[in-house]
């Protein structure tokens, strides 16, 4: 339908030859990958490690270390090192209790905004700073492993994200220096890993425990599409909830409150139980030294008693897959198959209650850690080679408005397609009102406080009116990243107010340029050179366009008028090939204007043809009659 | 034959020439066009009917998202991708309304000038369809054990069967009065079912 034919001779414009990669930003680990011609690899560091900890240490010049060189660091200096960061991407104050004592660094938040930040290494850092550290050193591997430069990318992140922590997400890529050409669902990238890999068809489910997150989607797969038909998780269950779990066992064994222990006590009892789970994957018991107050002590954990530790975690992500699929309208046992993701997914305990649940055995050939960045790498070829699989996904949290007493009125249901936007009318309650606030929430409880606030912004200047008179229609619009737009517009006068949804608990756009400004990171020359590539990118456009146009109505030009035109394209040739921005926009004006009356001649042949009850074929067939009896 | 001279005429954006409303694509330069104020049933090829094969709207939804989803045009221009997110949204909101029976029902009602609007508080105002209401509601509340709630569910999903046969006849006889009733059953029933359902549940837990 659509077909892109470069005439003889002409060479097609200049694309910028940097491969687009995949970033699976974990929360404890993160991995890069690239696909070339549907084969997706990891890319690893000099010493052929594939996962990168997502653990960040800050010296004293403000510079950042990556990886594992900042987990050796953790113990010694915990007051510069973080971890977990995922953990408090796009969360505010109120969010902290939810992952209260679950965390294994010190928290400041910020009265002014109420957003979370950290102290580390006597700095002030937000979550969205630490991330963009972590993208930067994925970024940088990848460009040491490919020997190119890389400058797009898709990431990953859990199903369940919010509105807010997938902003923060897309913020921290571009500090990094990185356009993200799409965010994607980490068990949709699985989801692709695998069904590419197999060329599987039919109902499958993806199963997904990270570090910090946990996932459930239900897709249907067909011939290259992945339809995502309902997703579910917790954004706050996973694997370090293990190990808290295990290191509370051990600190009530030792007779230690958690209270009394130092930054770096803490993180130590992290890293053992840490240890131990890990441990218990192969081995049916094991035995670990606790080291606290200066004295260290001997435990030994049997599989039963972690087992029982982690039953309630466990237990509880069975529900959450049973009310997924019941949101999909299916029983468990009509899954094709059921995909594991997740470091996690190595515990035996879940292993087997996926298997129990869903009736079979769990696909795990693919490494757990890297399928989602493989998954990702795939759809960053896809959307830069081209492709034919294709994602549809959906959203994995209702959207709504807060409305009278509270309540909240759903506008968007979870589960829905994305791309989508709807609509819906509210009115005033007093007469003369002026004003409307758009308080703009997401999840699933019935009361505002209950949900996620989004944002909340006022639609000012109604006209006014008796109450219930003003016809004010609220517009929800997600894109495929997830990303929601809210726009308020009173219907009798046209008031309009229109915002993208910065979460309350994001950062504000200006700081986000400042920190730009500041990271050195060559931002001017990112946001240059993007642009450029826009205006290529529309030249080519142009270009092709007026060529189908001149050679399907070739007959509408006047005399000399195809010879301008064919020296405006040439013109517009000429200043692709360059890298002066405004000068292609220019030629792509004088081409326009050069080609406008016979634009016009020709929309006034379609005009006359449907006016005329004639299809455009036959005029032409006239025209071409006429050309053929007249002169030449 | 519909006439020809209904066919509208827009601009291209893209090659300034004309595209009949309804084209995706411009014939003569390639570019994607806006979505336009077409019908749901229209949008994906359909007759505008009640019945329909699932399988066979599945597959039009996938041949036009493979066609128009944003994902195929992350290198094109942004005129391209912003235009093709319209499209992309226009067929997710078609085939959203049209693959549930009810929605599709009350879609298709609305073209026919008929609003259902249970949802809104407003008791089924038909006797048959209040009578049923109370009946089954009353069950519910007497159904203690979880193989009675069972029960229940299985009754009210056959009842949801027989309706939306009943609709689907009613439709086909251009009854849109009685298919306007039967929506509104319908309404009940599927909502009566999700409480049943929730109530399941919750006594599955509990055991």
């Amino acid at each position: 339908m659509l077909l892109e034919i470069h005439e003889p001779g002409q060479t097609p414009l200049p694309h910028e030859s940097v491969s687009a990669i995949g970033i699976d930003l974990g929360t404890t680990n993160s991995v890069v990958a690239v696909s070339q011609s549907g084969k997706p690899e990891v890319i690893c560091d000099e010493h052929g490690v594939a996962l990168l900890p997502s653990v960040v240490a800050y010296g004293d010049d403000g510079g950042a270390t990556v990886g594992a060189a900042a987990s050796a660091l953790i113990q010694e200096q915990p007051d510069r090192v973080v971890s977990s960061i995922k953990r408090l991407m796009g969360r505010g104050i109120d969010d902290l209790n939810a992952v209260a004592g679950t965390l294994p660094f010190d928290v400041a938040t910020d009265e002014r905004d109420g957003m979370v930040r950290l102290s580390l290494a006597g700095r002030t850092l937000s979550p969205v700073e630490i991330s963009a550290d972590i993208l930067r050193a994925t970024r940088a591997r990848a460009e040491t492993g490919l020997g190119r430069e890389v400058t797009r990318a898709v990431i990953t992140v859990p199903a369940y994200f919010d509105d807010a922590a997938r902003t923060a997400t897309k913020d921290a890529a571009r500090l990094a220096g990185l356009e993200v050409l799409r965010l994607v669902n980490e068990p949709t990238a699985a989801a692709l890993a695998y069904g590419l890999d197999q060329g599987a068809e039919g109902l499958y489910a993806v199963y997904d425990l990270g570090g910090g997150t946990f996932d459930i989607s239900v897709l249907r797969l067909e011939k290259g599409v992945f339809q995502v038909l309902a997703t579910g998780g917790d954004a706050a269950l996973g694997g370090d909830d293990f190990d808290h779990a295990i290191a509370e066992h051990l600190l009530s064994a030792r007779g230690v409150g958690e209270g009394t222990l130092s930054a770096g006590e803490i993180k130590s009892v992290l890293a053992t139980a840490r240890a131990a789970k890990e441990g218990l994957t192969t081995a049916d018991s094991v035995s670990v030294e606790l080291t606290v107050g200066g004295e260290t002590t001997t435990h030994t954990i049997d599989r039963a008693t972690f087992e029982q530790l982690i039953a309630a975690h466990v237990g509880r992500t069975i529900e959450i897959c049973r009310q997924v699929l019941d949101d999909a309208g299916f029983a468990p046992d009509e899954t094709k198959g059921v995909v594991l993701v997740g470091g996690s997914t190595r515990v035996p305990a879940v292993h087997n209650a996926v298997a129990d649940f869903f009736g079979g055995r769990p696909l795990g050939n693919i490494d757990p850690d890297a399928v989602v960045a493989l998954g990702a790498a795939l759809q960053a070829e896809a959307l830069t080679a081209g492709s034919d699989t294709l994602l549809l996904d959906v959203t994995p949290l209702s959207l709504g408005l807060g409305t009278m007493g509270d309540l909240v009125e759903k506008i968007i249901h979870r589960n829905t397609p994305i791309p989508v936007a709807r609509a819906q009318e509210f009115t005033t309650y007093q007469d003369g009102q002026t004003g409307m606030i758009i308080h703009v929430v997401q999840g699933e409880r019935e009361m505002v406080d209950q949900n996620r606030s989004l944002a909340k912004f006022e639609l000012t200047g109604i006209p006014p009116m008796v109450a219930g008179a003003a016809r004010i229609r609220v517009t929800f619009a997600v894109d495929a990243d997830g990303l929601l737009t809210v726009t308020a517009r009173e219907e009798t006068t046209g008031t309009e107010s229109k915002v993208e949804v910065k979460p309350s608990y994001g950062l504000a756009e200006g700081v986000i340029e400042r920190m730009l400004h500041d990271s050195l990171a060559h931002a001017q020359e990112d946001v240059t050179r993007r642009l450029l590539t826009e205006a290529r990118v529309d030249a080519e456009r142009v270009i092709l366009a007026t060529r189908a146009a001149l050679t399907a109505d070739v007959a509408l030009l006047e005399n000399g008028e195809g010879a301008v035109i064919e020296s405006a394209i040439a013109t517009v040739e000429t200043a692709a090939a360059a890298d002066d921005r405004d000068a292609i926009q220019a030629a792509i004006e004088a081409l326009d204007h050069a080609a406008q009356p016979f634009a016009q001649r020709r929309m006034d042949r379609s005009i006359a043809a449907a006016l005329g009850g004639k299809s455009i074929d036959a005029i032409d067939a006239e025209l071409q009659n006429t050309e053929n009896t007249g002169p030449t | 034959m519909t006439a020809e001279s209904n066919i509208q005429v827009n601009v291209c954006w893209s090659c300034h020439g004309g595209v009949r409303e309804g084209q995706a694509f411009c014939e003569t330069c390639g570019a994607v066009q806006p979505p336009g104020q077409t019908d749901h049933f229209a949008r994906l090829g359909l007759d505008r009917q009640f019945d329909l094969n699932p399988d066979d709207l599945q597959t039009r939804y996938f041949a036009l998202q493979r066609a128009l989803h944003p994902d195929r045009f992350a290198s094109r221009s942004e005129q391209e991708r912003a235009i093709s997110m319209q499209q992309s949204t226009s067929i997710n909101e078609a085939f959203e309304t049209l693959k549930d029976p009810l929605r599709r029902a009350e879609y298709l009602l609305s073209l026919g000038g008929f609003t259902v609007n249970a949802e809104t508080g407003n008791l089924p105002t038909d006797p048959a369809v209040l009578a049923e209401a109370m009946e089954t509601r009353e069950a519910l509340m007497e159904a203690e054990t979880a193989a009675a709630v069972a029960d229940l569910a299985d009754d009210v999903r056959t009842r949801a069967e027989t309706c939306r046969a009943d609709l689907a006849m009613a439709f086909a006889g251009s009854d849109l009065a009685r298919a306007a009733t039967l929506a509104t059953r319908l309404k009940y029933l599927e909502k009566f079912g999700d409480e049943v359902r929730r109530r399941q549940a919750t006594l599955q837990a509990a055991q």
